[in-house]
Order: C-alpha cells, then sequence, then structure tokens
C-alpha cells in the first residue's frame, strides 16, 4: 500500500523532470550545450504564475497563461543574446556562459523578487477517492498533461516539417544548413519549444508544492538534467524514461531509506550512469572522429 | 639562458617577494594601511589561493569544475578538527592542521576525479558542481561539525604573515609545475587530448593529478578561512562561492596566473571600497560571467605571464616566453 | 643478391624487405578488424612491417586506412585479430601505453597543440625522456635546469630536420598548413617511436613540398632507422618512397606487394587507380 503510493508519487516527480529533462536534452542535441539556464526558467515561470495569480490577481487559468507564453519568449531571448554570438568557440566559453546566465537570472530574482520564498494558492484543490485509494487531483492531472505533452511532442518530431529541420540540425548542422535547412530558425524553435516545456513543468511542480523562491530552478534542474543523461541525452523518449526513473528512485528512497540521501542518490545515479553507459540508457554513443 | 641570469632572476623575484612583505607589514605598522583594511588583505590572500587553483583545473587543463568551494569545504573543517582534536599547541598545530586540510582535501580530489575525469567537460562540470552540493549537504547534516548552526569556536590564527607565506608557496609551486614538463603535460591535455595521448601523456593520470593538487590548494585556502573567520557555516561553500572563484578566474584570464591574481584582489577589493555595489555584486558577477565570455573569451589577460626575465632581457631573446 | 626494391616472403605470409629479413619484423598484424555498429570497416587485416621499411597504404576514401591506424595505437579496441608490435601483443593497453612502446603518428586533420610554441609542442613529445621527477620541478633543483637545457637541445636538434629551428617560439597554430604537418612528424619524432605512422602527410602540399617530404622521409628512416607506415593518396609520393604497399578498399586489402607490382595489378587499377598512375 504505502509502496503504491511511493511509486505513484515518484511518478508525480518524474513527469516533472521527464518535461524539464527534455527542453536539456533537446538543446543539448542541438548546440551540443548543457543549458544551465533551463532550470532558472522553470523559476522564472513559476513567478510569472505567483505575479499574475497573487499580484495581479488574474484568473489561475490566465495566470498559467501568461507563464507558458513568457518562457517561450524568454528562452528565445536568452539564446540570441548569450549563446549564438558563442556557436563555433570553445566548449568551455558557451558552459560558462550558461552558468551565467543562470546566476543572472537566479540574483535578478533575488533582486526583484527578494529571497523570501512567496506562496501561491492552491491551483487543483481536491482529491480522488475510490474505495481504500485517495488520489489528489493535482497527481492525476500532472501525470495526464505530462504524458499527453510527450505524446505531442513526439509526433512534432518525428511528423512535422519543423521536427525533422530539428533532426537534421542535430545530426549535422552544417549539412542541414546546405539542405536549406534555416538553422537560427531551428535553433531558436527548440529553445523556444524547451522553454514552454519547462513552463508546463513549473505549473504543475506549483500545484504540488506551492512556493516560488530564486532558487528553486536549480535543484529541479540538476536533477531533471540527470535525467536527461540517465535516459540518453539527445533522445526525447530517453527524456521520458530517465524522468520516470529518477523520480521513483528518490521517492522510494525517501519512502525507505531517508529523505536527506534522496539528492546524494540522484547524483550517485548520475555517476554510476556515465561510468557504465556514458551514452545513457536510450543514446546512442559517438566517440570523437580521430 | 644561461645559468647566472636564471639565478639572478630567482635571487631578484625571493627579494621582491620579502621586500613587499616588509613593505607591507611596515605600513600596516606605520598606521598608513588603517586596521580595518590590514584586515581586508588576508581574505585577499586566499581568495587569490582559490582563483589560481581554480585556474590549473580551468586555465590549464581545460576543464570545468564546479565545486571548487566544496574542496574548500573539506579543507576548513579538516583543519579546524585538527586544531580542536589534535594534540599540538599553537603555531605548529595551525600548520600541522593547515597541511592535513589540504591534504584531505587534496584526497577528495582523487576521489572525485576519478569518475569524473573519465568525461567529456559538460558532464565533469555537473558532476563536480553535485560533488560540491554533496558536500555542503553532507556538512549540514554532520553533528560533530555543529551542522547547520556552525562550527563554532575556532581559533583565529591566521595573520597575515602566514596567508601570505601561504600564497607565495602556492604561486610558486603552480608556476612550476606549468613550467615544467608536467605543467606541458597538463597543457597538452587542453590543447589536444587525443595528440597527447598519442605522445604517451596518461592523460587520466594527468587529469586526476591537476585535479587534486588544485583540491590541495583550495583546501589550504579553507584551512586560512576556517582560522581566520573562527566560524563555519556550511552554506558558505555553496554554489555561489565556486562561481564568485569562477568569475575571479574567467576576468583574469583561464590560463593566466598574473590574471587570477589581478583580478581576484580586484574583486575582492573593489566591493569592500563601494558599498553600495555590495546588493547588486552577484548579479554584476554573473554579467561578467557572460559579457566577458562573449566579447573576450580568454578572459581580460588572456594567457598573459607577468615574468621578471621580460623585462630585463634584451630585445629580440624570446627564449623565455 | 637481395634487392631492397623486392620484397621476400616469409613463412608466416608476410613479406619483408632484404635489409629487414634477417630480424623480427616491428609490427605484425593478424586478421585485425572492427565493426563500427554493424558495420564491418575492417576485415582480415594482415600486414608486417620490416624493422625499417617505408610501408604504404592506399585506397580509396573510407577504405579503413585511418581506422587501421587508429587500431594500431589502440585509439580504438579491434574486434577481431591481434596487433603485435616487436613481439608485445597490444591488446588491451591505452593509446599512451603503446606510444611508449614505440608507436608514433600524425593526424589526417592535425592535431598539433596550437595554442603553444612550436619547440613547446615538441618538448610534449620528449616527455619521458626529460626524465626529471616532480620534486625536482617543484624546487627548481639542479635536475630540472639540466635535463630542461637537453630537451631544449634535442628539440631544436629535432626541428632542424625541417629546417624549423627559428620557428621554435612562435605559436603552433600561426605556422603555415605545410609547416604544421611537418611539426607534426617532428614531435611524433621526439617520442623516439619504432614505427612512425604517417596519416597523409603531403596533404595540402603542394609538388615541390611533397618532393621536399619524400627525400624528408626518406632521410628520417635512414638517420633514425625506424619503420614508417604512410596512408596517402599522393601517388608520386607512395610510389617514390615506399617499399611495399597494401591495398585497402572496402576493409578489405586487395593487393600487397612492391610499387611496380601494385602499379600493374589489374585489380587495384580497377579498383582505385584508374589511369593516373600510368602516364
Amino acid at each position: 500500500m504505502i509502496f503504491i503510493s511511493q511509486l505513484i508519487n515518484g511518478v508525480h516527480v518524474g513527469s516533472i523532470y521527464a518535461l524539464v529533462a527534455l527542453g536539456y536534452s533537446m538543446v543539448y542535441g542541438i548546440i551540443k550545450l548543457i543549458n544551465f539556464a533551463h532550470g532558472d526558467i522553470i523559476m522564472v515561470a513559476s513567478y510569472a504564475v505567483w505575479y499574475g495569480a497573487v499580484r495581479m490577481g488574474l484568473p489561475t487559468w490566465a495566470a498559467i497563461l501568461l507563464s507558458i507564453v513568457i518562457c517561450p519568449l524568454l528562452g528565445m531571448l536568452i539564446e540570441k543574446i548569450a549563446y549564438k554570438p558563442l556557436r563555433g568557440s570553445a566548449r568551455i566559453s558557451l558552459l560558462i556562459t550558461a552558468i551565467g546566465v543562470s546566476f543572472l537570472l537566479q540574483n535578478l530574482a533575488r533582486m526583484i523578487f527578494t529571497a523570501t520564498p512567496q506562496s501561491l494558492p492552491a491551483l487543483i484543490p481536491g482529491k480522488l477517492s475510490v474505495g481504500p485509494w485517495t488520489l489528489s487531483y493535482t497527481t492525476l492531472v500532472t501525470i495526464a498533461v505530462a504524458v499527453v505533452m510527450m505524446l505531442c511532442l513526439n509526433l512534432l518530431v518525428s511528423r512535422t516539417k519543423m521536427g525533422k529541420a530539428m533532426r537534421a540540425v542535430s545530426e549535422d548542422t552544417e549539412a542541414a544548413q546546405l539542405m536549406g535547412i534555416n538553422v537560427n530558425h531551428t535553433i531558436s524553435f527548440t529553445f523556444a519549444i524547451g522553454s514552454g516545456l519547462a513552463a508546463v513543468a513549473a505549473v504543475l511542480y506549483c500545484c504540488s508544492y506551492p512556493q516560488v523562491s530564486p532558487t528553486m530552478g536549480s535543484l529541479l534542474g540538476l536533477k531533471a538534467f540527470v535525467a536527461a543523461v540517465l535516459g540518453g541525452i539527445g533522445s526525447i523518449p530517453g527524456a521520458m524514461v530517465g524522468g520516470f526513473v529518477i523520480g521513483i528512485a528518490e521517492s522510494l528512497t525517501k519512502g525507505y531509506i531517508h529523505s536527506g540521501l534522496a539528492d546524494a542518490l540522484v547524483f550517485l545515479i548520475l555517476i554510476v550512469v556515465l561510468i557504465v553507459r556514458p551514452a545513457g540508457l536510450m543514446g546512442v554513443h559517438r566517440p570523437e572522429k580521430v | 639562458m644561461n645559468t647566472k641570469r636564471t639565478a639572478f632572476y630567482y635571487l631578484l623575484a625571493a627579494l621582491l617577494t620579502v621586500g613587499f612583505y616588509f613593505v607591507l607589514t611596515g605600513l600596516i605598522r606605520a598606521g598608513v594601511i588603517g586596521k580595518y583594511h590590514a584586515d581586508m588583505l588576508i581574505p585577499v590572500g586566499f581568495y587569490i589561493m582559490l582563483a589560481v587553483s581554480l585556474n590549473l583545473t580551468c586555465g590549464f587543463l581545460g576543464q570545468l569544475p564546479l565545486g571548487h568551494a566544496g574542496f574548500m569545504a573539506v579543507g576548513a573543517y579538516t583543519s579546524a578538527l585538527a586544531t580542536r582534536y589534535l594534540p599540538f599547541e599553537g603555531a605548529l598545530g595551525f600548520w600541522i592542521a593547515l597541511l592535513l586540510g589540504a591534504l584531505m582535501a587534496a584526497a577528495f580530489g582523487v576521489v572525485v576525479g576519478l569518475p569524473a575525469l573519465r568525461l567529456s567537460g559538460d558532464y565533469l562540470a555537473i558532476i563536480t558542481l553535485g560533488f560540491g552540493e554533496i558536500i555542503k549537504g553532507i556538512l549540514l547534516n554532520l553533528n560533530f561539525t555543529g551542522g547547520a548552526r556552525g562550527f563554532k569556536g575556532i581559533p583565529k590564527q591566521t595573520d597575515l604573515t602566514t596567508v601570505y607565506i601561504c600564497l607565495v608557496l602556492t604561486l610558486f609551486f603552480i608556476r612550476t609545475l606549468i613550467n615544467s614538463r608536467f605543467g606541458r603535460a597538463i597543457i597538452s591535455i587542453r590543447e589536444n587530448e587525443i595528440a597527447a595521448e598519442s605522445c604517451g601523456i596518461h592523460t587520466t593520470f594527468y587529469k586526476t593529478m591537476t585535479f587534486s593538487i588544485a583540491a590541495f590548494f583550495a583546501g589550504l585556502a579553507g584551512g586560512l578561512y576556517a582560522h581566520y573567520i573562527g566560524v563555519l557555516y556550511p552554506t558558505t561553500f555553496g554554489f555561489d562561492t565556486s562561481i564568485e572563484i569562477l568569475v575571479m578566474v574567467v576576468l583574469g584570464g583561464m590560463g593566466s596566473i598574473t590574471g587570477s591574481v589581478i583580478s581576484a584582489a580586484t574583486l575582492r577589493l573593489l566591493p569592500e571600497m563601494l558599498r553600495a555595489f555590495l546588493d547588486y555584486r552577484m548579479v554584476i558577477y554573473s554579467l561578467l560571467l557572460i559579457v566577458v565570455m562573449i566579447f573576450r573569451p580568454t578572459g581580460l589577460m588572456g594567457r598573459y605571464e607577468f615574468r621578471l626575465s621580460k623585462i630585463f632581457a634584451p630585445k629580440g631573446d624570446k627564449s623565455h616566453v | 643478391m637481395f634487392d631492397d626494391t623486392k620484397l621476400y616472403p616469409l613463412p608466416s605470409g608476410g613479406y619483408l624487405t632484404a635489409r629487414d629479413l634477417d630480424k623480427p619484423p616491428i609490427l605484425d598484424i593478424r586478421y585485425l578488424g572492427i565493426d563500427f555498429g554493424g558495420l564491418r570497416a575492417l576485415t582480415d587485416f594482415n600486414l608486417i612491417v620490416g624493422r625499417s621499411e617505408i610501408t604504404g597504404l592506399i585506397g580509396p576514401n573510407g577504405a579503413g586506412k585511418t581506422t587501421v591506424f587508429n587500431l594500431i595505437t589502440n585509439v580504438y579496441q579491434p574486434t577481431r585479430g591481434s596487433i603485435i608490435l616487436d613481439g608485445v601483443d597490444t591488446k588491451g593497453m591505452s593509446t599512451h601505453q603503446v606510444s611508449r612502446l614505440g608507436v608514433a603518428r600524425t593526424f589526417q586533420n592535425i592535431r598539433l597543440f596550437k595554442d603553444i610554441s612550436v619547440i613547446d609542442n615538441v618538448k610534449i613529445g620528449l616527455h619521458h625522456e626529460t626524465r626529471y621527477q616532480m620534486p625536482e620541478a617543484l624546487l627548481r633543483l639542479p635536475g630540472y635546469f639540466k635535463r630542461e637545457k637537453v630537451a631544449d637541445q634535442r628539440a631544436l636538434e629535432l626541428l632542424s630536420i625541417f629546417d624549423m629551428e627559428s620557428l621554435a617560439y612562435k605559436p603552433a597554430g600561426s605556422l603555415s598548413y605545410g609547416a604544421q604537418r611537418r611539426l607534426e612528424i617532428v614531435r611524433a619524432l621526439a617520442t623516439n617511436p619504432s614505427v612512425l605512422l604517417l596519416d597523409e602527410p603531403a596533404a595540402g602540399m603542394n609538388p615541390s613540398e611533397t618532393g621536399e617530404l619524400m627525400e624528408n622521409i626518406l632521410h628520417i628512416r635512414n638517420t633514425f632507422n625506424i619503420a614508417i607506415v604512410l596512408i596517402e593518396h599522393d601517388m608520386s609520393l607512395v610510389m617514390g618512397v615506399c617499399e611495399g604497399i597494401a591495398v585497402l578498399n572496402y576493409g578489405k586489402i586487395i593487393a600487397k606487394g612492391t610499387p611496380e607490382e601494385i602499379r600493374q595489378n589489374p585489380e587495384v587499377i580497377e579498383a582505385y587507380l584508374g589511369k593516373g598512375v600510368r602516364e
């Protein structure tokens, strides 16, 4: 019984991780960058919901919409200003810039909203009871939304022209360009989609943990990144599987071992995966051509 | 370069080092530098050590670790435990504590480095970031180090002289390391790992070694910090501190020890002088990171190194470059 | 009498030049093969290289030539077969270990240490020959100065093979394309190899540079008395310096022999050479 509820908890958190992991994975696939700022997009999205719902007094749906509109724009803006000028320069420079952006977003938030966490009203109240089972609507909605989003993304990537362009650019940017694909648009689009998914994840996260703070995105982002690596970076189904595995592992650790160890366990998983199977569960290992 | 001239430069450098110390302490004693500002020089010293040691991995080895503050924490807590529990008194006890802290950090460097360094740069960044956070997490939960309430009552034994000695030793050893066959091996890994390997360089060994040497000096700086501030809180050694050190390295120039010294000193002293700046420090740091990377990816000083022989060498002699 | 323009068969099935006949071969590669995710990139590759032989490895693009180099240097681990280097099976070794056993190489897409000086590039090749320990370096003991000086002299000496001493303190990345290729050879020689693998050494060179390179290759073989294996598309160079040639196509050796034999082999002509060589 406890096991089942821990498992459901795990799937719940895992689906949020999976949505965030998709953003990491897609961006990494396309420009080979760990977008450190991705986690902070979640934070921005959450503040947008809070600002809309609490400060401006908008209805919940409008606040959510606001956040889902702002984040893709922010993602594209970050790419244009900070990452694009560095395309083709050393990987380490790009990585440092990404850390800079992440740090900037956190500290701007700290400056504007102070470091004190802000509370959100419950977005989806209520529980579903079937016999001895109770399940909060939040959990149901989270899992359902995450699964639907992932299916849509899969369709987008596998069926549409833009999806094909995304796959082509991540396979070989130069060749894609020669085939007439607008690489800049494709990269912008990838950032927009990734940030949009992060915004959805943020909203779902706020449903279960109704509190926003400037640093809320960093640990969440880090765990999602681990999920992306576990699943195989660059692979969309991999990010989903990775997200669920991390969520469940974390939830079971909290339930059966010690809640303080959950974060350490996530990193342990990362280290083991990277050593045993660097390409992740569903990724393809491509050694450097000599 | 002939032997006599080499000896001359080493002697001159030694004289300047000692001379600078006496001028500094003289100025403090004469009251030209007030007590308040003299106190500020101590953290400048260990921040330079932190920046220079990070530069070793960042600028010379070409890897990006994000948990440098974690090594500092290991050094700080180990040395604090050593002065508390080991049966050595006074200065001897202090120096032993500093050394133990540094060695423990170096050992952690090997433990973290071995798995992390098998991977490419990006993953290394994440693993070391994770390491930093794990160290912080463990320290928060450890009872005998005071946990979140802090490790209190550490004797405040760090003075300007100790810091100066440690700083000079750090700079000297890192410089001599870099300008030796070992340093060339480290740099070859940054330049082209596959070529380095095919030149017979055991890249995994040198990466781990560099990592652990950098950790050693970060640990030493941690020990100095612990005995300067007197109280340790785990949260001091978080991601923010690691980033602050990274900013110093990036700004000064990845691969320039001179640059790290200058930028660490500037970034420590400037905000103290411009009090208003303090609130925005982190925002400005992050902007600096982005702007420097976009417009001058090698940092302000690039890979420039200050050398006495550059000043005195006859024109056209480039053998010191 | 033995003739160096001929190859003599060994009982094992390989061929050697007369000079190397009485000594065990430096490289003995048997049934070497590697698969890349189901693709058989190389199969049944057999090659015996004499101690002072210059061997050419030719074939169309994608035939698996560089793969052979990557296997010899253990950048890749073979799926099948064995590589015996001077009597030692290199199976499972890492690249740096193979380098210390005496294999040095250059790269098709030049891999220099671009941001550091030419002489330091060579001195990295001299890493193991520059024998001082860490304490000597850190404390600047006499051993450090002595051995660094020796290394400097040795590096300049090696650079002088290609008349590059005057470039010693320039950043390696600032050299011309041809000079960079030559520097890679110097750096490889600095590791004191017994086999030198050259991956398209003449790529991007003009005919007069290629001519000089030919002389240099012969000079290197004669002074260092080492084996050289080279991958090259420039047939004048291959035919001019190689004593034995192996032709690869689709990951398989389709012919082996002296330049004269290869020139006349109908299969080679059909598969690869075309009319270019018979002009």
